[in-house]
């Protein structure tokens, strides 16, 4: 087997170092009803061409992102990410170290975890990041229970905008729990969570551009809740938009949160992605996760190490603010790579790009008969009303090769009010003949 | 102390330690900040510049400055190829972190996720143009129940800490639904991974510590003494973390189900043991499995892992969307809950890109070669452990060891050492430091876990190195492991300071506040 080294003999001698007579013997723990009492009835061991035929054949079923016009977004985004990036990261230093818990010989990866915090921070406009958690959704219910410990308040409200998906993930962190307040769908953008708020409210839960692709209004949301003593947590799915738009440190956002699979990590079917999280300065030792910080070795050298450890379950158990302990390292590398590429030049046309490519979409949209745009803001995605049940209208599209964005009944099967509504993204991959392909297709299927 | 033209250390030359440093060589450079060496208006990506009418951003366009700073293409290559080169890794050299299973990451897993059919689909596409993507987490799913003999599988969570948290989720929603909601113990013996604890805590439950026997092993006495009708289940690793198999794990679990408790395993060490023992066999009713360690996706400086957790039929109909259903019309995603499921613990579809490496994993070893690969970590372990067991100190040594041999510090005592310090002696020969101090049941400990990569010239490379490590130790020579690593990109580095004065950002010189000194 090719990824084995040892041959017969070599494992005879060892054994014989060992003093066993056999392998077997050194499973003598395991009660013998239990060990290899059975045939797994697997295949057996195979070379790379067939395996990769196997794969191969398996992506070849799947309708991918570059087969065609392609829409979709609610939550993930399809974005050109440079070839250096792809490269860097396979680099064997980056992709098979693990945690830097040995920081002597692990400065790259934490010089590069600064670096990302650093550029987290920024985009956001938070005092503070830490070195990324599972993805944007986690992230979301991580910042609710963040909130409750900073707050010792209970009452979280969840914003009708926010992802359905997150809004579920928020539930099923939180099973059973009165103090929850999810608010219903809202797709036409307009919100009464400044309502919700009282003196037992921790925090209120704002996506901007929501999950239907509305701006929504941080600045009087963040006062209205600072007014009562609870914290604004804003929520972010699609990160590029904070090349145009302004941080939401800027408006007074108390935690971010946001899905940075955009920059640098592709669609991957959901995952691995990356959650980003930033907050103010004071609140750092309630922020789960791990956190990078500068310091000096023995000869005075600028040097960096996992710091503030004293939060994470290593260390507390279960007096830990949460119980993660793998992050994700590598997708937070592609980030940083890709956004330093990027700069801030780049990242503001990119920025700029995506939003004039979805006003084009909407500008087409709007002409074609049956389609209402609801959105009056947008940065890259929005939606629109059809005349029938939008997941037959996606299917059909599906079936024509156009992938024509998310029927949000997928997500909210039980509200009569979206059956017809369907959200859409665009991106800087997206082309005029793809809009027009979408349209002509659009206009057939809704005759 | 030299400076650069930046101001800070160039890190040549001798600081009154009596030591030369070696970072600032030709191989291993000092590198500046990306902050440090790019700007404003640099880029490497090529973008077209559009106008664009302000009229649908609300009046919410950017005001406060990005400050991001850019690189182009060449001077990213270097940025980040120089930073790697300060890293070690599996790839450079043996990386026997106990309890990580740090095992040879196999580039056809890279290659096969990167094919477009997985790489570039969307969790949200519809689902008639995702059938290969569905087929897949449907055969990976076969093997994992396979290997374990169990029920079901949920494969969404995102690492081995997050699959902790859904199985005993999944635990309390069959106890809620059996009227058991009074249950509020969970049973943790002291040895356990400190994420065991802080997952029960996180879900309300009290966590009572359960001590561990002389040998290192649990005692089903210890555990029957503490069940009663208010403990909801026992979190056990197994093999354990001293890297021994339970030998009453049966027993255990017999009293935990007798008593109306369930039986959450940690799954970290199933390395150890897949295709030679399946834990359903032994009783378990939930374990997560880290598809990052055991099934070899690569760690990445710290992630993305995977951690899909195997349920017994007991708990089956409690696991979270989405999953995948057979049909008669092919396969489908079934994305809301049913009847007691748990909803949704994270948005889509899970660690796709790890599905992927992870099957390919297994295909390539087979049922027999995964087998193999566990019974060469055990024997690797255990090579370890009888080619120092005089130079070191065994705590129990009682059972073969599994897939880790460990050790005490008692072999160091007198001798000023300590075992961060030993460790730290490790990195000047080359290798990563064992895990240090972990299991918190054993003094000093010291987890070393070889894997079934590691050839038998590395592995007597490493235990010469080791040998001479502990000779030198005795032999008082002190010096030589308090002030380690000296051949590192950097010395021991100031983690008080770096707790007590947190600085989690770069800011711009002028942005600081001057300094004392």
């Amino acid at each position: 087997m090719r990824y084995l080294p040892h041959s017969d003999a070599e494992r005879a001698e060892m054994l014989g170092v060992i003093g066993a007579t056999s392998v077997e013997a050194l499973f003598s723990a395991v009660p013998t009803r239990a060990l290899k009492t059975f045939d797994l009835g697997l295949p057996a061991h195979s070379p790379e061409f067939l395996v990769e035929a196997h794969m191969r054949a398996l992506s070849a079923k799947n309708h991918s992102g570059g087969d065609g016009p392609f829409f979709v977004g609610a939550g993930a985004y399809r974005h050109h990410v440079p070839a250096s990036v792809d490269h860097l990261i396979q680099r064997s230093e980056w992709l098979t170290a693990y945690t830097p818990y040995q920081p002597e010989i692990s400065q790259g990866t934490l010089q590069m975890l600064f670096e990302f915090q650093t550029q987290v921070a920024k985009l956001t406009g938070m005092d503070v990041a830490n070195a990324s958690l599972y993805d944007g959704s986690t992230g979301t219910a991580e910042a609710v229970l963040m909130a409750r410990r900073l707050t010792r308040r209970n009452k979280i409200v969840l914003s009708g905008g926010l992802h359905p998906h997150y809004r579920d993930v928020v539930k099923a962190y939180l099973k059973d729990d009165a103090d929850l307040e999810c608010l219903s769908a809202s797709p036409e953008g307009q919100g009464d969570i400044l309502d919700h708020i009282d003196e037992q409210t921790a925090a209120i839960v704002i996506q901007t551009p929501d999950f239907y692709g509305h701006l929504r209004n941080l600045k009087t949301a963040a006062d209205a809740a600072h007014a009562k003593g609870a914290l604004l947590i804003v929520v972010i799915t699609e990160i590029v938009s904070l090349g145009l738009l302004e941080a939401p440190g800027a408006y007074g956002a108390d935690i971010v949160v946001a899905e940075g699979q955009s920059i640098g990590n592709a669609l991957n079917f959901g995952g691995p992605y990356l959650g980003l999280m930033a907050t103010r300065k004071e609140f750092i030792r309630q922020m789960p996760g791990r956190v990078c910080g500068e310091t000096v070795d023995a000869d005075g050298q600028r040097g960096f190490v996992l710091t503030l450890s004293t939060r994470e379950q290593h260390i507390r158990r279960e007096k830990a603010t949460s119980n993660i302990c793998t992050n994700s390292g590598l997708c937070a590398l592609a980030f940083s790579i890709h956004m330093a590429l990027l700069g801030e030049a780049g990242f503001t046309r990119l920025a700029r790009l995506n939003h004039e490519r979805a006003s084009a979409l909407a500008d087409a949209l709007g002409k074609v008969a049956g389609v209402e745009l609801l959105n009056k803001t947008f940065f890259n995605e929005m939606t629109i009303r059809v005349g029938k049940p939008a997941a037959g209208v996606i299917e059909a599209l599906a079936q024509r090769g156009i992938l024509g964005g998310v029927p949000v009944s997928r997500l909210e099967p039980d509200d009569p009010d979206v059956t017809n509504l369907i959200v859409l993204a665009a991106t800087e991959l997206t082309t005029d003949a793809d809009i027009a392909a979408l349209c002509a297709a659009l206009s057939e299927e809704l005759q | 102390m030299s400076m650069n033209n930046q101001g800070r250390p160039s890190g040549i030359g001798n600081v009154g330690s009596g030591f030369a440093s070696t970072s600032g060589s030709a191989l291993l450079p000092n590198e500046p900040l990306l902050f440090e060496i790019g700007d404003t208006e640099h880029s490497g990506v090529d973008l077209p510049d559009v106008t664009i009418s302000g009229s649908r951003l609300g009046g919410f366009e950017r005001k406060m400055p990005l400050d991001l700073a850019g690189l182009t293409e060449p001077e990213a290559m270097r940025h980040y190829v120089r930073l790697s080169r300060l890293n070690h890794s599996i790839d450079s050299g043996m990386y026997p972190l106990g309890s990580c299973t740090m095992k040879h990451n196999p580039r056809l897993n890279e290659k096969m996720a990167r094919l477009p059919g997985f790489a570039d689909i969307h969790p949200l596409q519809p689902v008639s143009t995702v059938q290969g993507a569905l087929e897949l987490m449907n055969q990976l799913s076969h093997w994992l129940m396979t290997l374990t003999n169990t029920a079901a599988v949920a494969l969404t969570p995102k690492a081995g800490a997050h699959g902790e948290l859904l199985g005993m989720m999944a635990i309390k929603a069959a106890q809620d639904a059996a009227g058991q909601s009074h249950r509020n113990i969970v049973l943790v013996p002291e040895s356990a991974h400190g994420t065991n604890p802080a997952t029960a805590a996180f879900l309300g439950y009290t966590v009572k510590p359960i001590p561990a026997r002389d040998d290192g092993t649990v005692d089903v006495q210890a555990v029957k003494d503490a069940l009663s009708p208010d403990v909801a289940a026992i979190m056990l690793t197994n093999p354990n973390t001293c890297g021994l198999f339970e030998p009453q794990v049966i027993e255990i679990a017999e009293a935990v189900h007798q008593a109306g408790a369930f039986f959450y395993c940690d799954g970290a060490n199933f390395n150890a043991i897949m295709g030679v023992v399946r834990p359903g066999d032994l009783g378990i009713d939930a374990m997560h499995i880290n598809l990052h360690k055991t099934f070899s996706t690569p760690h990445g400086g710290g992630g993305p892992g995977a951690g899909p957790v195997v349920l017994s039929a007991a708990l089956a109909p409690f696991a979270p969307v989405p999953f995948v259903r057979k049909t008669a019309d092919g396969l489908e995603l079934v994305e809301h809950a049913e009847g007691e499921a748990l909803g949704r613990i994270t948005a889509f579809q899970g660690q796709m890109g790890m599905y992927v490496r992870a099957l390919t994993y297994m295909l390539s070893h087979g049922g027999d070669g995964l087998a193999q690969a566990a019974e060469d970590a055990v024997l690797n372990a255990n090579y370890i452990k009888a080619r120092l067991q005089h130079a070191f100190s065994v705590p129990f040594g009682d059972y073969p060891t599994m897939h880790e041999a460990l050790f005490d510090d008692s072999f160091l005592a007198g001798t000023g050492v300590t075992t961060l310090d030993f460790a730290k002696a490790l990195i000047d020969e080359g290798f990563h430091p064992m895990t240090m101090y972990f299991p918190l049941v054993v003094h000093g400990a010291m987890l070393i876990e070889p894997t079934e990569s590691e050839s038998k010239q590395t592995l007597d490379r490493f235990c010469d190195v080791m040998e001479e490590l502990a000779i030198d130790a005795k032999a008082g020579n002190k010096d030589r492991f308090t002030a380690a690593p000296l051949k590192a990109p950097r010395r021991r580095l100031d983690e008080t300071r770096a707790a007590r004065s947190p600085i989690l950002k770069w800011e711009r010189p002028d942005a600081l506040p001057k300094a004392a000194e």
